[in-house]
């Protein structure tokens, strides 16, 4: 807490930060319910597993009351922070595009699920040319695909188009190998 | 002189054909991504860690290092011609460098703060290279107990001492912790923090949490803040030449930066933000030309920050070699690289691993050559990335985490696990919590635990090892010194104002 946070001459209860410091007391809640958890084999009667997330939880415990603390003091964002509105709506298509892409991406592949994560992205920026920032996607996933998980020799799920470009590579090394 | 020797060999191996062409790769694509808001070294370093199951680590660590390195270079053209700093570390250089910029001097900004992170990032990488074998003898000595202490030192350094707050930094470290003991406890085998999912029990790959955190928590803030105003590109005009008394203005800033930058990045404390801040007040206080400060630009305050900058990025590499302790979150990514091949930095390394470390800080001289190059004649090319659209970047960054994210084991829980994380992200992000601290605490924690348990295993359950043993407690009491401090001077001075206050008509 650095000494500016606490002054303003009316200190009003923070609602936002007080909300997360809440939230940070529930982590720190379940901390405890899965430190209370771990089985601990009677053998074992030195340091067991269980000494670091008990640690972990006292000081997320101590933390998160200095959290709702300083919430209470009327909180620790700055003017220019809380002044500018939430963009919900482009926020909402963001995250549709993250779980269009989480629906999608074992039915259809990595390729065409990134489409609709792109164009869906994109509309939330702002872009207003969806079939250009579809193509844009087109590519730029098989790019990804072909160049990034190839050459990485990482195994990403391959789809409809995917197998179809496999396809197509396969038999035109073949005609030409063959 | 046996550095010396050492090194020549470092320069045999980083000067094959193959590792210069990693080299070339690294530096290349750190600069891009330098260059473009929104992505940062640890999130690229984090993306390409699959890599490391295909080449040697002597050509990844070349290639993470260009991109460390190139990122520096690359974030500077963003904060001069952007006013938007593309690092956290190049704040200051956007506060100059920016003004220079609109006065048409932009072409000064970017020659001084090139040359002189080549200036400093050599001055730095050349420290490395004889600071690390002097770190290695002084860490021989170091037992479980000492390195445990070192750790809780650096835990309070970079989250409580550097940054804004003290508890929201630590709030961030101890989610990290938590998120690094998520799976099997590799001492008892037992599962902890999985919820009883299976998927869980081999933890959270750090590529999630980087990337979570980097890139979905960034681009969730970003969309969030549509709004707020639009930064504009200045045009990039006046020539790259610096006049002659650009040059005199601008060497000293160099070397005073390079000073202050490397032993504060080298302290197992990290962090470039207090080093450019730092050298920032020094140059203005020491200018002969003060009345060009936020105004029309003073190309010192653009020469010192950028050294320092650079210097304490090869700064952070001396602890991070040396006793296996990431002070950054790039540095923290590369260590869990090093894990990945079975290495465990610490004093050992350069002993057992020579031709990697040594071939690793060659390479170091050779990317700043390269970078140098490639970002002065070539800085047109570097602008004309920073015209990308806010949209198809944006949503380009979210394909390529699905790739690294997806890519690790098809599974759907990993995307799922990736998102909440972005949410934390995001809301970190949104209430100025800094999210470095995550990163560390997750690769950083486990290390702390295993070291606590083997002092607390030798000494037979003696709490007492860690402050009996003299070295711990020093440690011990500058970590105490770190936390406690600013609350006790903050303490004393608001007594010493309200005992002012309290006397009237005291002048």
């Amino acid at each position: 807490m650095s000494i500016s946070d606490e002054d303003g001459a009316h200190p009003r209860v923070a609602m936002p930060e007080l909300l997360l410091g809440i939230g940070f007391l529930a982590c720190a809640g379940a901390v405890l319910w899965q430190t209370l958890a771990i089985p601990v084999s009677p053998l074992y009667s030195k340091v067991g597993p269980k000494v670091f997330p008990y640690i972990t939880f006292g000081g997320m415990l101590i933390l998160a009351l200095l959290l709702i603390l300083s919430a209470v003091r009327g909180g620790w964002q700055q003017e220019e922070e809380k002044e500018t509105p939430t963009d919900w709506r482009s926020m909402s298509f963001v995250v549709a595009g993250l779980v269009a892409n989480l629906v999608l991406i074992q039915p259809l592949g990595f390729t065409a699920a990134s489409v609709v994560m792109f164009t869906l992205v994109c509309y939330g920026f702002g872009s207003r040319r969806p079939i250009r920032d579809a193509l844009l996607g087109l590519v730029l996933a098989l790019a990804a695909y072909f160049g990034f998980a190839k050459a990485l020799g990482v195994n990403i799920g391959a789809g409809i188009i995917e197998n179809q470009l496999n396809a197509a590579i396969a038999a035109l090394t073949g005609t030409i190998g063959g | 002189m046996d550095t010396l020797t050492q090194l020549g060999h470092g320069f045999a191996v980083a000067f094959t054909p193959v590792n210069l062409l990693w080299c070339l790769l690294g530096t290349t694509l750190g600069t891009a991504i330098g260059v473009l808001p929104g992505l940062g070294p640890a999130l690229t370093i984090a993306l390409l860690l699959p890599i490391t199951y295909q080449v040697a680590p002597e050509a990844s660590f070349i290639l993470f290092a260009g991109i460390y390195y190139g990122a520096m270079y690359g974030g500077s053209t963003t904060s001069i011609l952007l006013n938007t700093p593309g690092e956290s570390a190049t704040i200051v250089t956007a506060l100059e460098g920016n003004k220079m910029a609109r006065s048409g001097r932009g072409g000064a900004a970017l020659a001084t703060s090139a040359i002189g992170s080549f200036v400093a990032g050599t001055l730095g990488t050349l420290g490395v290279a004889f600071l690390a074998p002097v770190v290695v003898k002084f860490a021989l000595a170091f037992g479980p107990a000492e390195y445990f202490s070192l750790m809780v030192l650096a835990f309070i350094t970079v989250s409580a001492v550097l940054g804004s707050s003290a508890v929201r930094g630590l709030s961030s470290l101890f989610l990290g912790f938590v998120i690094g003991m998520i799976g099997v406890d590799l001492q008892t085998g037992q599962p902890r923090f999985t919820f009883g999912m299976t998927e869980l029990l081999d933890g959270v790959d750090v590529i999630i949490a980087a990337v979570g955190l980097f890139a979905v928590g960034e681009t969730l803030y970003v969309a969030s803040r549509r709004y707020s105003g639009k930064d504009e590109i200045v045009p990039l005009r006046g020539s790259l030449y610096m006049t002659a008394q650009e040059w005199s203005r601008s060497w000293k800033a160099w070397i005073r930066g390079a000073l202050i930058g490397f032993p504060i990045g080298a302290m197992p404390a990290g962090g470039a933000e207090i080093p450019t801040f730092l050298s920032y007040a020094i140059e203005k206080k020491l200018s002969k030309h003060k009345e060009e400060f936020g105004t029309v630009g003073a190309i010192e305050g653009v020469a010192g920050p950028e050294a320092a900058n650079n210097a304490s990025a090869a700064g952070v590499l001396v602890p991070m070699l040396t006793l296996g302790l990431p002070t950054s979150a790039t540095a923290a990514i590369m260590l869990s690289a090093f894990q990945s091949y079975g290495i465990n930095p610490g004093p050992l390394l350069l002993t057992t691993q020579s031709n990697l470390v040594w071939g690793l800080i060659a390479s170091l001289f050779i990317a700043n050559v390269i970078l140098v190059i490639l970002n002065l004649p070539l800085i047109g090319l570097w602008v004309r990335l920073l015209k990308i659209p806010a949209p198809q970047l944006y949503a380009g960054i979210l394909v390529f985490s699905t790739v690294g994210t997806y890519g690790i084991s098809q599974s759907p829980i990993d995307l799922i696990v990736l998102y909440l994380l972005g949410g934390v992200g995001f809301l970190m992000r949104r209430f100025d919590f800094p999210t470095a601290p995550v990163i560390i605490g997750m690769i950083l924690g486990p290390l702390a635990e295993a070291q606590f348990r083997r002092a607390m295993t030798i000494s037979n359950g003696d709490w007492t090892v860690f402050y009996t043993h003299p070295l711990s407690l020093t440690l011990l009491i500058l970590a105490f010194i770190g936390l406690a401090g600013p609350f006790i001077w903050g303490y004393v001075e608001r007594r010493r104002l309200k005992g002012q206050e309290a006397i009237p008509g005291d002048a």
